[in-house]
């Protein structure tokens, strides 16, 4: 379907119309086994390995809830302040696909295990309160690999082939009530969403939340109103989301895209639509106005789900710390602005800083490190901060050995390079390069006597009671030493020899 | 002695290998040889496994041989419905769209059997995943009544009960969705028993309609239906719906054969217009001799049982709409179409189009529109209101009585293509049984004569409250027991279908 309208420019689009999004999250649970069966639940085994009858749908066998499946979608529940069902069913969704073994889907539908809660984001300092419609449990499917043909899509392919490994993984789906009322903000609310929730997943320890390998996947509802409208507008589903920073340019695709649809006297077709990584725009897929009919209906071979209430408050009781309650906790223990705190988060450095903290560091330190240093060193390999080649425990004995005295900040920085090259641990670079702070006075003092001979200028200026003037002397003295010296001992070395013993440093 | 061991109880046969008077090797080969005479005829079996059988059987010798203990029926033959998976014999369901298909496990049932030391002879003939009353819907065509072949051993586990009935197999095992083993019991004479749903483990059974199926035991005596039951029941973690309880002590029930003191309900629906009359008059006469052995009998009044058939007609086809989805000819099975220009739906249409026959359809079609929106809640939805409805009417009936009776079928056993082109008549078939499946409680089918017009044998059938299958087994035998006094031979000796009628002194009833 070839689309020939234009976008208009999104300032354009906020400024007529007022955006209404949700989500729909699917999350692969991280438990050992598969939702209906005993298959690992891995990632990664060879193609049809990690499968039995059940998980294949072959001719009579039958599933068998993953209790721990329930576990992990409860926890997940009472983490975005759902009601847990004290009874609820699964459901088949019926519909035809090869990589479904069994022409459905064992799912949940007008009975979800959690519902009606919600998730508190801030966004440029303004707090939103996201409803949450309903947390349910479901299977995944197997993964089909259209071989040959332009597209990778099925139409067009010389031929397809089937992994069911993924078929039966546990899947929880997270969907979002409409969000309403974030104006400009839309893709940023539902990119902070997202984050959000991946912080709260992440903190459960129900699943390894990476989007890039599917076992956090994100489906973008959005749709349109003209302002001052009494009536939401019909929404797209936008699927194929596969990164934090796409579910932002998906959103903001959409309403440039839909205002341009609405501007012209259009219409938006209900549909679902796919979002593509390179050019940041939406295509069309199916309708949903022609939509399959899934005949849900009760899954005859499964008993309901009734969890005990004895049961969901222990597990509430056992709830770890939220991600917004830890970051309070930190804010209010390190002595950090919002300001900082936004950094750090941005970064995604929170964690990194708390371990690094953890591992004997100052706040104050930890966080110069991962926001300075390390961030540029993140920002110039154009990777994530966590992916670096070094540990919050070698940053933090970096920082130790600083403080001891044993290192100046120059030097650290060269230990540093050294770990992130690989090289070794900060002590063994240390030890390997033979960097140390030089506090020998006479070998400072035949430094400071060159630099004194060839800046006679200066020595004049200092001993005329210009003690600021030092700095250039100390420069030069660091660069004879190759940065080993020690700063503030020769600062003072300097003003003691050109007889400004007073101050010991700038007020 | 090859003739009498086929004629024997399993009951018997068992004793016998126990005490080493006869091997179980033989007793395979006299049935084998049984199968190799007459199910040309009677076309009981899809599939005979002889080696596998003898091999099964030598086994069982060998344990005896070594002194290790054997369960109360090993070294006994049977005949297993093609519906439940077996490692090593073909499962198809009696359908062309699995034809060949070997299944890479066993069904819990069948293990049970095999670690029981039954020797399964060969899978059984049936309606097409069981959906029919008469086998004619089997794609590998229809097995006969040994009381008269032209006619049918009723459905859907009708390979089952011919194979027992014709002394094929002492023990045969089928699955009842709807009546599909009371049924099939009632029209060949022999006994047919729905334990209560989830009694009996249904992983490995391939899915009619998960919520009504229930496999079962066929036998030609109430004692070797219990031996089969408690053999093949218990609770099987790998289905969800199994019920995680004791198994009744039905064997203990069908030994007690004692109805003095019991409270028996007629159910008043179950009854008149549309009753053929002879079954009427058999079933009348078990009534009566069951108050003359002390049982307190009452009419009892199950109000909805008359909406039982049209619910189950919307609530089977609807599971059966989504449970045979799976069979696509994308993983195993029959594929048709795919020659390289066809599209993946368009090879799964094919496939489907030639590998179902006319019932399995119209089934599927049935079902799919009950569950399609804006169509689910007047049929699906209301179908489901109706079985808790009938749910109720047993739960009021049970406090009243102990167990409720009933003619287990409308009529005997009906001609070879009489119904095939008559959906409704044929449905007509289930009309008793059907409540019990919708509930969920046991019932049995025990013979009780043949009925007057037609020489065929009538079923009374028995029904339990949940999980009180051995209630049921109490009164089956203490019919089977009077009725076989007053007689003085086995029914079965009367069957003449194959030619081989034994009438007793006393002569026919």
């Amino acid at each position: 379907m070839t689309e020939t309208i234009t976008a208009v420019p999104y300032d354009e689009a906020i400024a007529r119309y007022e955006p209404l999004i949700g989500l729909e999250t699917h999350v692969e649970l991280g438990t050992i086994t598969k939702m209906f069966c005993g298959c690992p639940a891995a990632f990664g085994a060879e193609p049809n390995a990690a499968v039995c009858p059940v998980c294949l749908g072959l001719p009579g066998s039958l599933p068998v809830t993953n209790r721990s499946a329930i576990e992990y979608t409860i926890r997940i529940g009472l983490a975005l302040n759902c009601s847990i069902a004290s009874w609820c069913r699964f459901a088949r969704k019926n519909y035809f696909y090869p990589d479904m073994p069994k022409d459905y889907q064992i799912s949940q539908y007008d009975e979800p295990l959690c519902t009606d809660g919600w998730l508190d984001i801030v966004v440029d300092g303004i707090d939103f309160r996201v409803g949450i419609e309903r947390v349910h449990m479901e299977e995944d499917t197997g993964k089909s690999l259209h071989v040959g043909g332009a597209t990778g899509r099925i139409h067009g392919a010389d031929y397809s082939l089937v992994d069911y490994n993924r078929s039966g993984i546990p899947l929880v789906e997270v969907v979002t009530k409409p969000v309403p009322g974030t104006g400009t903000l839309a893709p940023v609310v539902a990119r902070a969403y997202v984050t959000e929730l991946r912080e709260v997943l992440r903190a459960l320890g129900v699943s390894d939340v990476r989007m890039e390998e599917g076992s956090l996947r994100c489906d973008v509802n959005t749709s349109l109103a003209p302002r001052g409208a009494s009536q939401w507008g019909t929404r797209t589903e936008t699927k194929n989301v596969n990164s934090l920073r796409s579910v932002e340019r998906a959103v903001r695709s959409e309403i440039e895209r839909q205002a341009a649809v609405l501007d012209a006297g259009g219409r938006v077709i209900q549909e679902t639509r796919h979002f593509h990584e390179e050019s940041g725009l939406t295509t069309s897929g199916r309708s949903k106005e022609e939509a399959q009919d899934y005949r849900y209906f009760p899954e005859p071979d499964l008993v309901p789900v009734a969890p005990a209430a004895e049961w969901v408050e222990q597990l509430r009781a056992t709830l770890p710390e939220l991600p917004s309650a830890r970051r309070a906790r930190l804010q209010a223990e390190w002595g950090l602005s919002d300001l900082d705190m936004t950094a750090l988060g941005n970064a995604g450095a929170l964690d990194l800083v708390a371990d690094t903290v953890t591992a004997g560091a100052t706040p104050a330190d930890a966080r110069k490190w991962w926001l300075g240093e390390l961030s540029r060193h993140a920002n110039e390999s154009g990777t994530e901060l966590a992916a670096l080649a070094v540990t919050p425990a070698q940053v933090a004995r970096i920082a130790a050995i600083v403080a001891s005295g044993a290192l100046n900040d120059t030097l650290a920085r060269q230990v540093l390079e050294g770990v992130l090259a690989g090289q070794g641990s900060p002590d063994e670079i240390v030890a390997a390069r033979g960097l140390a702070v030089v506090s020998d006075d006479a070998t400072l003092l035949a430094a400071i006597d060159a630099a004194i001979a060839a800046h006679q200028d200066v020595a004049a200026k200092i001993r005329n009671g210009k003690a600021a003037a030092a700095g250039a002397l100390v420069g030069a003295v660091m660069k004879a030493t190759r940065g080993q010296a020690d700063a503030a001992r020769v600062r003072e070395l300097i003003l003691e020899r050109l007889g400004q013993a007073y101050p010991l440093r700038d007020p | 002695m090859d003739s009498e061991l086929t004629r024997m109880t399993a009951a018997g046969i068992a004793a016998l290998v126990a005490a080493g008077e006869v091997s179980a090797v033989e007793v395979a080969a006299a049935h084998l040889d049984r199968i190799e005479a007459v199910d040309e005829r009677v076309h009981a079996f899809l599939h005979v496994a002889a080696d596998s059988a003898l091999r099964a059987a030598r086994a069982i010798d060998d344990r005896r041989a070594a002194g290790q203990p054997l369960g109360p029926l090993a070294g006994v033959p049977l005949a297993l419905k093609d519906v439940f998976t077996t490692t090593d014999m073909p499962t198809t369901c009696g359908s062309r769209i699995l034809e060949g298909w070997r299944p890479p496990y066993d069904a819990t049932v069948t293990g049970r059997l095999r670690r029981a030391g039954i020797v399964i002879l060969g899978k059984a003939n049936m309606d097409e995943f069981a959906m029919g009353s008469s086998t004619e819907n089997s794609a590998f065509g229809p097995s006969r009544n040994p009381w008269d072949l032209s006619r049918v051993p009723g459905g859907s586990s009708g390979g089952s009960s011919a194979a027992v009935a014709a002394f094929e197999a002492p023990l045969a095992i089928g699955t009842d969705t709807g009546g599909s083993i009371r049924q099939p019991g009632a029209v060949t004479g022999i006994v047919g028993v729905k334990p209560t749903y989830g009694g009996s483990s249904r992983y490995g059974v391939v899915a009619f309609a998960s919520s009504l199926d229930t496999p079962g035991p066929l036998a030609r005596t109430v004692l070797d239906a219990a031996l089969l039951h408690e053999a093949m029941s218990g609770h099987d973690p790998c289905d969800s719906t199994s019920v995680d309880a004791p198994v009744p002590p039905v064997v203990a029930a069908a030994r007690q054969a004692d109805v003095s003191g019991l409270r028996i309900g007629v159910v008043t629906e179950l009854n008149g217009e549309g009753y053929q009359p002879g079954v009427i008059t058999r079933f009348t006469e078990a009534v009566e001799l069951l108050e003359s052995m002390g049982a307190k009998v009452t009419e009892v009044s199950c109000p909805h049982f008359g909406y039982a058939l049209p619910a189950y007609y919307l609530i089977a086809p609807s599971e059966c709409s989504s449970n045979l989805a799976r069979f696509d000819a994308m993983r195993y099975g029959l594929r048709v179409g795919d020659d390289g220009t066809r599209s993946a739906e368009e090879v799964m249409s094919l496939t489907r189009a030639a590998g179902f026959g006319a019932e399995v359809k119209r089934r599927i079609i049935l079902g799919t529109y009950a569950l399609s929106s804006g169509y689910y809640d007047a049929y699906y939805g209301k179908a489901q209101q109706v079985r808790t409805l009938i749910t109720r009417d047993f739960d009021k009936a049970f406090e009243q009585v102990d167990v409720l009776v009933s003619p287990a079928t409308p009529t005997t056993a009906f001609p070879i293509g009489e119904r095939a082109d008559d959906p409704m008549a044929m449905y007509l078939a289930d009309l008793c049984t059907i409540p019990s499946n919708l509930a969920g409680n046991a019932a049995i089918s025990v013979p009780c004569g043949l009925a007057p017009e037609d020489g065929l044998p009538v079923g009374l059938q028995v029904m339990a409250p949940v999980l009180a299958d051995d209630r049921m087994y109490r009164v089956a035998a203490a019919v089977e027991a009077a009725l076989g006094q007053r007689r003085g031979h086995p029914l079965l000796d009367e069957a003449n279908g194959l030619g081989e009628a034994r009438p007793g002194q006393e002569g026919r009833r």
